[in-house]
């Protein structure tokens, strides 16, 4: 039997004309942890769709070779027989069925055929569970009372359960803070011990330096070039390399001297419950300032409430028996709605931009002007549809959003696109505070630079700008001062001269500690 | 030289037109051309305009992603008040109009209530409100028909505009109606000239000089024939200009109003909408009150074109309604949908009532072939959406 598990040769995959794949090898070998890198649109999904017969034999061209044999999967089904599992990024569990049923769902245990035998689901469930370090877990809690890291790690247990050979993960630490981000990686590790081949998709680098043995780089649909740990150079550097095609010097565009002004905003002593539990507070006596020309972060891990935070104070979209003051200026604003916070000239970006930002089918105009619909594109309530192409126009070409025209449905954008086209959705209600939560998750190098360089635009003309971000070399190239959020209360300030990773780290830790005294 | 920058019209928009005339041909070969003569052509409005009135508002109603199951109820209740108050009461005609009116926005606003500010699904409320609709009606008729109505009454369902008729052919040609033919074709030009000078002032992508020839010379076409056919029966009914008035309202509210893309915006993404200001409870409870006050127009004019006030009026408009605005392109999902397309959709099922009625096709059979009809539109819809993608 040779050596590779997986040997996938001149793939190529064209949508109506456009080749999306062009050309890619790829090559796995048995038992290691192969990592797919490349910027958004690259073709990483698509060709991991060829693999697992989403896309099925005869759509594409080329052959792929799995276990010495050519195979031609023609769905998910055929491929899962032969040991080829994949967790796409989207999660594919049913929120309300239990772990147990979760973790066999599609493939249930049966007593005779379409009869589940519960005695047989829980106890290989609980097996299932060991395996990816949940052992403790209620098996019979749904599934949706867990926290997406656990659910992540449950979609790998799923995985086990169906004697997996070749493990595909797509983006599996997106949604996941670093300490569960962590744990996964390990579990990987720990997986490739018992001789399962993995292939990962990941835009986080330094997981991937970290837990891969073998990296390949795909660029514009084509195989760029494949390292190999221990004989290739395997710095972040190195793959940003590959990906873009050129030395990306700077991660980060120069904060060019923007001079910082007076206090836009000010939140004192603001103070929320849980929307469904009364008597839980989530955020504890948050007290922070934001001035005119600065970029404030606000770090913390995940569930620190740093989102809760921002939906509270944009409108109360978050929360009950909220309490504290909002001062825009100076002076003390009553914040009610979201329409009121537009009024006050407060922008927010949610992290969920699919849910929560566009609307998918609509277009890009449409999507842009629909904050500022009653204060800018309308007169007397009637739309002025004109204005609305020409502002369009006019942001696609400020910040660069590639798309044939105005008229394209947000949808069919890549995240980059999309995320700029939330940008300038709220730089039309004409904010003076902008908080962005999570601007540039899920969205390649290129475009991530484009994005701070807008950010750093804001700044300069004189808007106060929060981001929030769970990536901290982000919070680092970016913010001129950043706020520690742990556990609902600020846990540290942290000047530019002073911030690093291992400050806010520690930040988070004493604040730790203090709680145990 | 630069390019031109152009666009299509998109086919799906037209392309139920095309649908509608081409189910008119076959009944027009079927019937031996009966359904094409002027007293016909004004019956196709007569029937089919309660339809329209409730399928402006059900589309906003579909554009949320829901549905109003009791318009039908809601319309027997209001001609049910409406016949009870002037029939039994002697009450001026304006006044108890008026009355019958605020009854069926009362409606719409109790189930607005529940759906937007304590949050029941529409399903489950509507469903409600048929029942308690239905109920109702029985209650206040005792069961029994009350009419037969007054003239002025009948008059806004049954009558004719002024009219100005001369001999012509074998029959006779309302000049009034004429020259209300000419005025539309002097809007129908002149909206078509703004659009395009606007285009070339700002520079925004073209539509084919083509596409568009096309596209007038098949409205004004089909604007024409049907005038001239109701300008040889008794001119124009008084129910077209309600309707017009109603869908031209409609239409420029969904597409050129910030509280038409508002409920736009709802449909597609209630959450995006909720974060962008819009204060979705509000659009919630304005489109089922606004569902409550069509319904009553509808009820009255039902009631006023049967001479009478029944327990069993309007027995499964809602359907109708809803099956118009989906074969009209609406997506049940929420956010796409226009008025017109709504329109369309119900004369569409209209014709093919009409012609199933002339051919004396048993109703049963009706049923099945606008089950088929409907299924087909939205198959059709769905799947070369998806093709697109």
């Amino acid at each position: 039997m040779s050596d590779y598990i997986l040997e996938m040769n001149h793939i190529v995959k064209d949508f109506s004309g456009v080749k999306a794949l062009n050309d890619v090898n790829l090559k796995v070998k048995r038992g290691e942890i192969h990592a797919l890198c490349g910027e958004n649109g690259a073709g990483k999904s698509t060709l991991m769709n060829v693999l697992s017969g989403i896309y099925p034999f005869g759509t594409y061209t080329g052959d792929i070779v799995y276990n010495g044999e050519v195979v031609k999967n023609r769905n998910i089904k055929d491929s899962e027989k032969k040991g080829i599992v994949i967790i796409h990024q989207e999660l594919a569990l049913s929120p309300y069925l239990s772990v147990a049923e979760n973790v066999f769902l599609g493939n249930e245990q049966m007593t005779i055929k379409g009869v589940i035998d519960w005695t047989q689901t829980r106890n290989k469930a609980q097996e299932m569970l060991e395996k990816v370090g949940l052992g403790s877990e209620n098996l019979d809690a749904p599934v949706n009372t867990l926290g997406v890291g656990k659910q992540q790690l449950i979609e790998i247990a799923k995985a086990l359960a169906k004697k997996v050979d070749l493990l595909i993960l797509d983006e599996p630490t997106a949604a996941l803070n670093d300490e569960e981000s962590a744990q996964l990686l390990e579990i990987m590790l720990k997986l490739k011990k018992q001789g399962i081949t993995s292939i990962i998709i990941s835009h986080k680098l330094n997981e991937i330096s970290y837990v891969a043995d073998a990296i390949t780089v795909i660029r514009d649909g084509q195989t760029i070039e494949t390292l190999t740990k221990g004989a290739d150079d395997f710095s972040e550097d190195r793959i940003i390399k590959g990906m873009v095609g050129r030395e990306l010097t700077n991660r980060y565009p120069e904060r060019v001297d923007c001079p910082i002004g007076d206090v836009v905003l000010e939140v004192k002593d603001w103070n929320v419950y849980h929307p469904e539990d009364p008597h839980r507070q989530v955020l504890k006596n948050i007290n922070i300032k934001v001035r005119a020309g600065e970029v404030v972060g606000l770090a913390g891990l995940m569930g620190a409430g740093r989102t809760e935070f921002a939906m509270s104070l944009f409108g109360q979209q978050y929360g009950q028996k909220i309490s504290g003051e909002i001062l825009m200026h100076g002076r003390q604003v009553k914040i009610k709605s979201v329409k009121d916070a537009i009024d006050h000239k407060i922008a927010y970006t949610s992290e969920d931009r699919k849910n929560y930002g566009l609307i998918l089918f609509n277009d890009i105009k449409w999507n842009m002007s629909l904050a500022a619909l009653r204060s800018y594109f309308s007169q007397n309530g009637v739309v002025d549809a004109n204005k609305e192409v020409m502002e369009a126009e006019k942001y696609k070409e400020l910040i660069n959003i590639k798309s044939n025209s105005v008229h394209q449905a947000v949808g069919s954008l890549s995240g980059g696109n999309q995320q700029k086209v939330i940008l300038a959705k709220w730089m039309l209600t004409e904010p003076d505070v902008l908080i962005l939560d999570e601007p540039t998750r899920g969205i390649d190098v290129g475009a991530k630079y484009e994005i701070y360089c807008a950010i750093n635009d804001l700044a300069k003309s004189g808007k106060a700008v929060i981001v929030i971000s769970s990536e901290m070399p982000e919070i680092l190239g970016t913010c001129d001062r950043t706020y520690v959020l742990n556990e609902g209360r600020i846990a540290g300030e942290i000047d530019r001269e002073n911030l690093s990773q291992e400050r806010i780290m520690k930040c988070i830790m004493q604040d730790n500690n203090r709680k145990g005294e | 030289m630069e390019k031109k920058k152009t666009v299509n019209l998109s086919l799906k928009q037209y392309g139920m037109v095309f649908a509608m005339l081409i189910i008119f041909i076959i009944f027009y070969a079927l019937t031996g051309g009966v359904n094409a003569t002027p007293m016909n052509m004004n019956n196709l409005i007569m029937q089919n305009s309660y339809v329209i009135i409730l399928a402006t508002g059900m589309l906003l109603c579909v554009l949320t992603g829901n549905v109003d199951l009791g318009v039908g109820s809601y319309v027997a209740l209001c001609g049910a008040v409406a016949a009870k108050l002037i029939v039994e009461q002697n009450m001026n005609i304006v006044l108890a109009f008026i009355i019958t009116i605020l009854v069926g926005v009362a409606f719409g606003a109790f189930n607005g209530f529940f759906i937007a500010y304590l949050g029941i699904p529409p399903f489950v409320v509507t469903l409600a409100g048929m029942l308690i609709g239905r109920g109702l009606t029985y209650t206040l008729l005792e069961s029994k028909t009350v009419g037969p109505l007054p003239g002025a009454y009948v008059k806004v369902g049954a009558g004719f505009f002024l009219t100005n008729k001369i001999e012509f052919g074998s029959g006779t040609l309302d000049l009034i109606t004429i020259l209300v033919a000419v005025i539309a074709t002097v809007l129908v030009l002149g909206a078509e000239y703004r659009t395009i000078k606007t285009q070339q002032k700002y520079g925004f992508a073209m539509v084919p000089t083509w596409q568009t020839a096309i596209k007038l010379v098949a409205t004004l076409g089909i604007l024409w024939f049907f005038f001239f056919k109701i300008a040889a029966y008794n001119g124009i009914p008084i129910i077209l200009i309600l309707m017009a008035v109603i869908v031209g309202v409609y239409h420029f509210i969904t597409s050129k109003t910030v509280a038409g893309r508002q409920v736009y915006a709802l449909g597609g993404n209630e959450k995006a909408a909720r974060l962008s200001g819009i204060d979705t409870k509000k659009v919630y409870f304005w489109v089922y009150t606004n569902m409550g006050f069509l319904a009553a127009i509808a009820g009255i004019v039902l009631s006023a074109r049967n001479a009478s006030a029944t327990p069993k009026a309007g027995d499964g408009f809602e359907l109708d309604a809803i099956a118009a605005c989906y074969i009209g392109g609406a997506a049940a999902s929420g956010g796409v949908g226009t008025i017109v397309g709504a329109v369309i959709g119900a004369f569409v099922m209209g014709i093919l009532n009409n012609g199933m009625f002339l051919i004396g096709l048993p109703t049963d059979l009706q049923k099945v072939v606008k089950g088929l009809v409907l299924l087909g539109a939205v198959t059709f819809d769905v799947l070369s959406s998806k093709k697109k993608n």
